[in-house]
Order: C-alpha cells, then sequence, then structure tokens
C-alpha cells in the first residue's frame, strides 16, 4: 500500500516509479501488445520499401486547366500505350467527369505497366480489379504506381472517389492478351 | 481520500440543457438513418429515390445527408451533452460558467441549421468529406464552421470548470469520467484545427468568390489531419462509458484506474499525427511520411488493446461477483437482461472487429485492396455505427430516465432493440467488408453501376437486407426514446435513476500523478504533431497551387 504523502501530496520522482500500479497479467499483455504491433510496422515495411509492395509518392505537379493540351498528356488518345522497354509500358491518363481518357487499354500477357494519371477537374479514383493499381485522382497532381500483368483477361477499371452525378457510370477497360508463348 | 466529497445533485436547468443536445443529437439520427437504408435498397436494385425525387434529387444528396447528420450531427451533439453530465457529476460541481455553454451549444444549433439549408436544397451534395474542387453553398461551410466553433465553446466551459475544481481539490486524482471528458475535448480541440483552417482559409473564401482556386492536396491533408482523430472523438465517450459506468452497470469495478487514463493519454498523444493512413494512395505525399503514419497508426492502436484487456477484466470481475463460474461462465452471467448493458456489451463485441479491421487499413502498402472499396464504408459501421453509436444508445436507455424522471418505455423492447442492431450490423457489414474485397467502390450506387459482375449480387442483396434490419432497428431506439422521454410514467422516489460511475478496484489516489498531470502530455502532443505534419505541411503550404476552380 502506498503511504499518504505519496498519494496526496505534491508529486515527486519516487511516485512515478510506484510500485503495483499495473497488474502482472496487465503487464503481460501490455508487452504482447507492443511486440504485435512492432511485427506488423516491421512487416509493412520491408513489403513496402525492400520487396517493392509499395504506395503511391510524391511524384509531380501540374496545372489541371492546362495539362490535357500538354506532352506527355496531349498525345493520350492516339498514343495511349507507350512501350519504354521490351515488356515494359506506360500510360500518361486523364480522368475526368465522367471518363478516363484513355478508356481501353490493351497489354501483352507479363507487362511491366506503369501509370501517370491526373485529373483535369474533380477529384476522381482509379482502382483496376484484381491488380495492386489503387489510386487517389487529384487534381494538380500526378498519382504514379506500377504493377505487373502475369495473367491474360479483362480487368475493368473503375472511378471510386464520388466525383459528381455520372460517377456510377466511370470506367474502362484494361485488357491484357495472352502471349504467343 | 481525507477530502470529504460534496454530493452535487444536478439541477433540474442542468439536466434541461443536456437533454437538449440530446434531443437534437436524436432529430439528427432520425433523419439521417432514413437515408442509409435508400443508399442499401440500392445496392439490389431497389432504387426509391426517383419516388422522392421532388424533394431529394439524387443517391448523393441522400448520402450525403446520411453521412452528415449521423457521423457528425448525432455525434457531436450526443456527446457534447453527455460530456457535460459526466464533467459536473464527476467533479461534484456545477459548470463555472454555465451561460459560456449555452453559448456553445445555441452556436451549434445555429451551425446546424445553417447546414442543413443549402443540404436539403440540392446546394452542398460533396458528401461528408467535402473533398473540393467539388464545391459546396458557402452556408455549408459557414454552418459547419458554427458547429466546431459551438463545440469549442463548450469544451471551454469544460476546462475553466476544471481549473476551479482544481483549485478546490489540490492533490486530489481528477475523477475518472471528468478525466475522460476532458481529454477527449482536448483532442477535439487540436484535431478540429485542420479542417479549421481548411474552410477559413481556402473553402470558404473560395466558395464566397474571394479567391479563384483550392489547392485539394493541401485541403485533403488538412481535412484528415482532422479526419481520423474526428472517429477518436466519436469513440472516446464510449470508452468513457466502458471503463466507467459500464463496470458499475454490470456490477463490478474498473480492474485499472492507472490503464483507463494511460490509455486516455496515448490516444490523446497519438490520435492526430496518423492522417497520412487516409492518403495512402494519394499523390503529393513522400512514401517515407505515409510510412511513418503508419508506424504511429499502429501506436495508437496499442491504447485500444489496453482498453480490450482493461474492459474485459472489469467485466470479468462483474461476471465472477455474480456468480459466473469458469472460463467463459462470466459472460453469461452478465445482466443481460438490461438494456443499457446488453447494447453496450454488443458495442464491443463488433467493435473488436471493427478494430482488427482498422489495423488492416492503416497496414500501408496491404491498404492497396482496400482504399476507397465498401470494405471501408463495411468497416465504419462497425466503429461509428456500432461500437459508437449502439454504446450511445445503450447510454440513453439509463441517460434518459435520468434527466427526465420517467420511467423507461418497454426495457425489453430495448434489449430487443440493442440485438437487432447487432445482427442487422453484421449481415450488412460482413457484406460491405466481402464486396470490398471483390473490388466493389464506396460511394457508388451499384444497384445501376455498368461493371457490376453477377457474382456480386448476393453480397449486394445482403447489404439492402441488413440495412431492412437496421431500419427496424433504429426506428424501434427512437419510438422507445420519443415515448419515454414524453412520458407521465414517472419514477417513484426510491426508484430514481442514478448516473453509474464505477469505482476503481485500487483507489485512484494510488495511480500514479504523472497520469493525472496535464502539461507533460499537451507538451508532447504539440511535439508529436509538429513533428508528423509539420515537414509535409510546410512543404505543401511553400508550394501551394490555388489552381483548381469549383465544380
Amino acid at each position: 500500500m502506498t503511504d499518504e504523502t505519496s498519494s496526496a501530496g505534491s508529486p515527486g520522482p519516487a511516485e512515478t516509479h510506484e510500485e503495483g500500479w499495473i497488474d502482472p497479467t496487465e503487464r503481460n499483455w501490455f508487452r504482447f501488445s507492443i511486440v504485435l504491433l512492432v511485427a506488423f510496422a516491421v512487416a509493412v515495411g520491408v513489403a513496402g520499401f525492400a520487396l517493392g509492395f509499395q504506395v503511391p509518392g510524391d511524384e509531380a505537379r501540374v496545372d489541371p486547366r492546362t495539362v490535357a493540351d500538354e506532352a506527355p498528356w496531349s498525345d493520350r488518345i492516339d498514343n495511349p500505350v507507350r512501350e519504354v522497354a521490351p515488356g515494359e509500358y506506360v500510360v500518361y491518363m486523364i480522368a475526368r467527369q465522367f471518363r478516363y481518357e484513355p478508356n481501353t487499354i490493351t497489354v501483352p500477357e507479363g507487362s511491366t505497366i506503369t501509370f501517370y494519371v491526373t485529373s483535369i477537374d474533380v477529384q476522381h479514383g482509379l482502382k483496376i480489379q484484381d491488380t495492386n493499381i489503387n489510386l487517389q485522382i487529384v487534381p494538380g497532381q500526378v498519382s504514379k504506381l506500377t504493377t505487373t500483368l502475369d495473367k491474360a483477361g479483362t480487368y475493368p477499371f473503375i472511378c471510386h472517389e464520388f466525383c459528381g452525378l455520372g460517377h456510377a457510370g466511370m470506367f474502362g477497360t484494361l485488357t491484357v492478351e495472352a502471349g504467343e508463348g | 481520500m481525507l477530502i470529504t466529497e460534496p454530493t452535487y445533485q444536478v439541477t433540474k436547468e442542468e439536466k434541461r440543457f443536456i437533454g437538449l443536445h440530446l434531443f437534437f443529437a436524436i432529430l439528427a439520427l432520425s433523419i439521417g438513418s432514413l437515408f442509409g437504408p435508400l443508399q442499401a435498397f440500392q445496392y439490389s436494385g431497389l432504387d426509391l429515390y426517383p419516388y422522392i425525387e421532388p424533394i431529394f434529387k439524387s443517391y448523393y444528396q441522400g448520402l450525403t445527408l446520411h453521412g452528415v447528420l449521423n457521423a457528425l450531427v448525432w455525434t457531436t451533439f450526443f456527446i457534447t451533452g453527455f460530456l457535460t453530465l459526466t464533467i459536473i457529476k464527476g467533479l461534484k460541481r456545477p459548470l463555472v460558467y454555465p451561460t459560456l455553454n449555452k453559448v456553445g451549444f445555441w452556436t451549434m444549433v445555429v451551425g446546424l441549421v445553417t447546414t442543413a439549408i443549402p443540404l436539403l436544397l440540392d446546394e452542398a451534395t460533396v458528401l461528408y468529406t467535402f473533398y473540393p474542387p467539388l464545391q459546396a453553398s458557402s452556408l455549408f461551410y459557414v454552418g459547419l464552421t458554427l458547429v466546431v466553433v459551438g463545440s469549442w465553446i463548450e469544451g471551454y466551459g469544460f476546462f475553466f470548470t476544471y481549473r476551479a475544481w482544481r483549485k478546490e481539490n489540490p492533490g486530489v486524482r481528477t475523477p475518472f469520467v471528468s478525466f475522460a471528458a476532458l481529454i477527449t475535448m482536448a483532442l477535439w480541440q487540436g484535431a478540429t484545427l485542420g479542417v479549421a483552417v481548411e474552410i477559413l482559409t481556402m473553402l470558404l473564401p473560395w466558395s464566397l468568390g474571394w479567391i479563384d482556386g483550392v489547392d485539394p492536396e493541401l485541403a485533403r491533408t488538412y481535412f484528415w489531419f482532422t479526419g481520423h482523430p474526428l472517429v477518436y472523438f466519436w469513440l472516446l465517450p464510449a470508452y468513457l462509458s466502458w471503463y466507467g459506468m459500464l463496470p458499475k452497470q454490470a456490477g463490478g469495478k474498473l480492474f485499472s484506474d492507472s490503464l483507463a487514463r494511460l490509455a486516455f493519454w496515448l490516444f490523446l498523444l497519438l490520435s492526430i499525427p496518423v492522417g497520412f493512413h487516409h492518403q495512402f494512395t494519394d499523390p503529393g505525399i513522400p512514401q517515407g511520411w505515409k510510412y511513418i503514419h503508419a508506424a504511429l497508426t499502429y501506436g495508437v492502436a496499442f491504447p485500444s488493446l489496453l482498453t480490450l484487456f482493461t474492459v474485459v477484466a472489469s467485466l470479468e470481475l462483474a461476471g465472477r461477483k455474480r456468480g459466473g463460474k469458469g472460463l467463459f461462465g462470466w459472460v453469461r452471467a452478465l445482466p443481460w437482461g438490461d438494456p443499457s448493458v446488453s447494447a453496450q456489451l454488443l458495442a464491443g463485441i463488433l467493435f473488436i472487429f471493427g478494430g482488427i479491421g482498422g489495423i488492416t487499413n492503416a497496414s500501408y502498402n496491404v491498404n492497396l485492396v482496400v482504399h476507397n472499396t465498401a470494405w471501408i464504408v463495411g468497416h465504419f459501421h462497425l466503429t461509428v455505427a456500432t461500437a459508437v453509436t449502439l454504446s450511445f444508445m445503450g447510454i440513453s436507455y439509463w441517460l434518459v430516465p435520468y434527466l427526465t424522471g420517467n420511467r423507461l418505455w418497454k426495457p425489453k423492447w430495448a434489449v430487443a432493440q440493442g440485438w437487432i442492431w447487432f445482427v442487422g450490423m453484421i449481415i450488412f457489414s460482413n457484406a460491405m467488408h466481402v464486396l470490398g474485397l471483390l473490388g466493389a467502390p464506396r460511394r457508388t450506387p451499384l444497384g445501376s453501376a455498368p461493371y457490376v459482375p453477377e457474382e456480386w449480387s448476393g453480397h449486394l442483396f445482403r447489404v439492402s437486407f441488413g440495412g431492412a434490419i437496421l431500419l427496424v432497428g433504429v426506428i424501434l431506439y427512437v419510438v422507445i426514446m420519443v415515448r419515454t422521454a414524453w412520458s407521465k410514467d414517472k419514477l417513484g422516489p426510491d426508484e430514481q435513476v442514478e448516473v453509474p460511475i464505477a469505482e476503481a478496484l485500487h483507489d485512484p489516489q494510488r495511480t500514479p500523478a504523472f497520469l493525472d498531470r496535464w502539461r507533460p502530455w499537451l507538451i508532447a502532443t504539440v511535439a508529436l504533431i509538429l513533428i508528423g505534419y509539420g515537414p509535409q505541411l510546410l512543404d505543401m503550404l511553400l508550394n501551394i497551387q490555388l489552381t483548381s476552380p469549383g465544380f
């Protein structure tokens, strides 16, 4: 039990180290919780920074009022998918109410594809189903993320941020074509 | 301890004042909750919006009303009212400046009305996150500001009251329920600086045409500075009840006064510099800063894990005292027939899953799987719409009889109401989580979206079905509240409801003094915010681009 002076008197350093303010079972739970949470933090950190499972970062700024007419986005319709190295592709995309430009993308199986996306009006989202591409599209900013497409098929990409009355109809299609073997 | 504790009877006028908070809270919940099922029904193709189109123009207007009224108004009004009582009852003294608190309250009411006008006129259909450059009527921003400022003023009233109490009671540990209320309000004052700056420096002047454009990414960053601790502003009053009241209601004691206080301090310390975990998929924020916020988010999970331990231990004490035997027999022995207790227990059970989901969301790259999907909506219906809302419903089952002196209308129905909410939410929220994992976006009328595959239809139906059950649950709650508040069935003089304040297992005076001193914790909180937000915010401000006009 504690004595009168340390309980009600002016707090001193001895009191902060008082024995018994924490139950032994509680202390074990305390330690277990810390170990668990540190393990989580290390796991996602290693996966992100060492193994390449990364989130978008700070890429570039643009002017949403003019970016659609400026390179490299100005060429987005005529030249939607650019091969920058064998098997590596880049897409410069504009999101706008209520469509993506380009709206259909086709790449061969096994491609690595990098998206650079920005908006010329409000905020949008870009989620390509069954891939790790999940982006918040913010006017004035460029969102960049890379993924590798190993399986042939059709992957819808959809807007997941409310952007106005036509929001639910805003989607496009990514096609991954089976390789020639 | 040695100080003789005066008894303080809460006056009729104080009860009336607290009751007014609840009136507006429940009014907002009644209106806002009607839109929830409309969203849920739309998912399985039953779109009722065309039938109400003369009044409400779109799914998105309904969604905005649902979010603003339920997540912002119901919570804020309930919390300020409930905390007023825990300040008065815990400190055993009246508010030192009751007029100040009244000014705060009526400022909130004026703000609510000002916000409601553009919302109802479909001139603020921007959802409750109001991300620019979607632009609302300036009245919307003015109204929100007034609600926040009003709540600040009520908070000042609490702080002044605490200062007066402290002078009268040197050396005494702050009674836990008041301590928890003060931390909740301190957290709120710090947290809301984000939206205050966002609205006053960008959105309001922009909506009035004084500036041409805004910087949307900076606005998002301000918003989430507030947005995450907002969650803790909702949650801490429920924790206050779970720690400081529920043990008493269940017939036991608070297991550890020390850890309860430590948990509250850690929430204050850690709940603000974690906002980037809502922005993992955003451009414009370096990965390093996102990771730091992810790590700090694991830090703020720590006091929730402490809470799990202490609350369960307190309830186990109660269950065993009531004759519960064996590993889990004490759970059955708890007073499940008390609607206030059962609602809060059920809220706590679902919150375990809410917490696990929250840790998932915070997990940096794992967030890419769930960001802006229906999973998130499923998640916060376990947290704010169950852990918080169902607890508040449970609290009101003793609070309204306490404030009015009336008998609770049909207590058995009140017990059923908690279970209805619990079951409806399990169905709704599980379906939303699954849909999210399948890739379904949030904030979208999936019943009419062209890309929805057939395989989602079973889950979409479960969303509607859960929503229907929840509608029954909320209607039953409102009916019980109305019938209790306007009842003629007065409680007798020996049946009066008392505010359930749990004693701690050990004398709170044994709690180390550092857990009852404000200065070191406040300094640490400000320092951690400066470290966690300072460099990135400064960089964004130095590179500000006000280039986005309104849409």
